[in-house]
């Protein structure tokens, strides 16, 4: 297998103050490797320690003990900060709250010029990022004309266009309608296939981890379960201890299976479902 | 029904005249010139010239008239003040007296100088925000700022803070209104009652806004780091200011006409 581009070794933090209304969330002991070009989601409910694992993969948090290291840099060097928030780009939880600009264009291009990059290449870079994520023709909009998916497309824009191996999200279709969700989850799949960059996906929507190639799933700041989708979705009982739900036809695969019904467990999609119920088709 | 939809910030009027074509520094400049000459100029004449020249640039810029005067609408009661003061307060030969007022030919000739210095004021600098958008009248001010950066002056973070505000201003408007609605949704009452009595019922409003607002600052500061940012030092622009032949020949026409007006009337 390839090297891994993000490499977590027992990696533990602590908050040091608390903020009201902020999680006490810690991690302990994490060991995690993300290689290039993978989508791997995590899933965790509130406070299992899912964001404050993501904002270590861009140095926003240094761990308390432990490394992390993203493509040979190590977090802990100061030195080293901003050419690993250039490789990983973030995107955050709230629309709102991450664009800077008053236009469209001009905040896709705040982390390019951040990088000093020549004014023509980051002309040039705008362009690709926005038609990258299909926003191509709002980019004179200014950001409060614009839906919430719509806005998280620009963020990602905005990532996109300092050139990242890995965009970390955390939370991004949280405070989204169900069309915006399609919109963002529909961009980050895309960019994840055509661009091959790798995505670490922060979620506690079940139904967005179904299409990852691996699912991380947090409990208490530590990784609880970990493997495909169809592994981590056959231990319905786990995750039900853990305060997650499981996709809808997982649900009834189990609900079926303990009434005797012959159908495998981690039963994914509906189309599986009418695989196992209808074999005949 | 939104109250705050129709909040336009600045009132830039999209064009392609020449006058917006300008870059924004060259056009802050002649602003600023034409302030200076507005209080060096002492005769009636100086004053038509610079109302005539004025006019010019309102006439190349391919504004339509409503949108300069109206301009002018919410500082009526300043104007007005002003000119009654001086026609009222000033002493010399008196022309005109009702009851106890007493309006003098010097008061009439200084209160109508004062009023046409206030307008062609007004009137000037709104041009400026007429024809430059937020954005590049916000590059134009960090660029000109930049030689000042020696002495103190943070050219940079007041750039960055003049976009963040209105980049946030629609933001907090849908934000006051939401909070309005969701408190009035609870019996609050916002526009009855004495002086006092609403300055009350604005406590609800602006304490969530506060709070909201705080912890958006806290959001967008991580964002922001989290994108590379760290200050102006080593920054690009996404757009550069270029001055163009139209810029010196814009500088060159308005420096003249300065000196000539300023000096001579």
């Amino acid at each position: 297998m390839a090297k891994p581009l993000i490499r977590f070794t027992d990696v533990s933090f602590q908050y040091g103050r608390i903020h009201p209304g902020e999680t006490s969330a810690a991690l302990h002991n994490i060991n995690l490797e993300v290689y290039e070009h993978e989508f791997v989601a995590v899933l965790g409910h509130n406070g299992s320690g899912k964001s404050t694992l993501a904002k270590h993969v861009n140095a926003l948090l240094i761990p308390t003990s432990g490394q992390v290291m993203v493509s040979d840099l190590d977090t802990s060097d100061q030195d080293k900060v901003w050419e690993i928030r250039q490789q990983v780009g973030m995107v955050f939880q709230n629309p709102d709250n991450q664009l800077v600009a008053t236009t469209v264009e001009e905040d896709v291009a705040f982390g390019p010029e951040n990088l000093g990059i020549p004014s023509l290449e980051i002309q040039k870079r705008v362009t690709e990022a926005l038609q990258a994520v299909d926003m191509l023709d709002y980019r004179l909009h200014s950001p409060h004309q614009l839906s919430g998916g719509q806005k998280q497309r620009v963020a990602i824009a905005g990532m996109i266009s300092m050139r990242p191996k890995c965009i970390v999200l955390d939370e991004p279709t949280a405070m989204l309608d169900p069309e915006g969700r399609r919109e963002v989850m529909s961009t980050i799949h895309r960019l994840n296939k055509e661009e091959g960059i790798t995505v670490l996906h922060i979620t506690h929507h079940m139904d967005e981890v179904i299409a990852a190639d691996r699912v991380i799933v947090m409990d208490q700041g530590r990784i609880a379960l970990q493997g495909t989708p169809r592994e981590v979705f056959s231990n319905v009982d786990l995750l039900r201890e853990l305060h997650l739900d499981v996709p809808q036809v997982t649900d009834l695969a189990q609900r079926l299976r303990l009434k005797g019904y012959p159908i495998q467990e981690g039963t994914l999609t509906v189309s599986e479902m009418v695989m196992q119920l209808c074999p005949s088709d | 029904m939104s109250m705050f939809k129709n909040v336009t910030i600045g009132q830039y009027i999209p064009g392609n005249s020449v006058i917006h074509r300008l870059d924004p520094r060259t056009k802050i400049l002649a602003t600023t010139l034409l302030i200076v000459v507005l209080f060096m100029v002492k005769s009636a004449i100086g004053y038509a010239l610079v109302a005539l020249g004025i006019a010019g640039v309102i006439w190349a810029s391919e504004i339509p008239w409503r949108y300069v005067i109206r301009g002018l609408r919410p500082l009526l009661v300043i104007l007005i003040l002003t000119v009654s003061l001086h026609l009222f307060m000033t002493e010399g030969r008196v022309i005109l007296q009702i009851w106890f007022l007493k309006v003098t030919w010097e008061g009439l000739v200084r209160g109508l100088m004062m009023g046409s210095r206030l307008i062609l004021l007004i009137v000037g600098t709104s041009l400026l925000t007429l024809t430059t958008s937020p954005i590049q009248l916000t590059d134009g001010i960090e660029s000109l700022l930049t030689p000042g950066k020696k002495i103190g002056i943070p050219a940079h973070e007041l750039a960055m803070m003049m976009t963040i505000a209105l980049r946030f201003i629609p933001t907090l408007l849908e934000e006051t209104e939401k909070i309005m609605k969701a408190q009035m949704a609870r019996g609050a009452d916002f526009q009855s009652g004495g002086i006092m009595q609403r300055a009350k019922s604005l406590v609800p409003l602006l304490v969530p806004l506060f709070v909201n607002a705080f912890r958006r600052a806290d959001d967008l500061a991580i964002a922001m780091e989290a994108r590379g940012y760290r200050g102006g030092e080593g920054r690009t622009k996404f757009r550069e200011l270029k001055l163009q032949p139209m810029d010196g020949v814009a500088i060159t026409i308005v420096v003249s006409f300065a000196v000539v007006v300023g000096v001579f009337f």
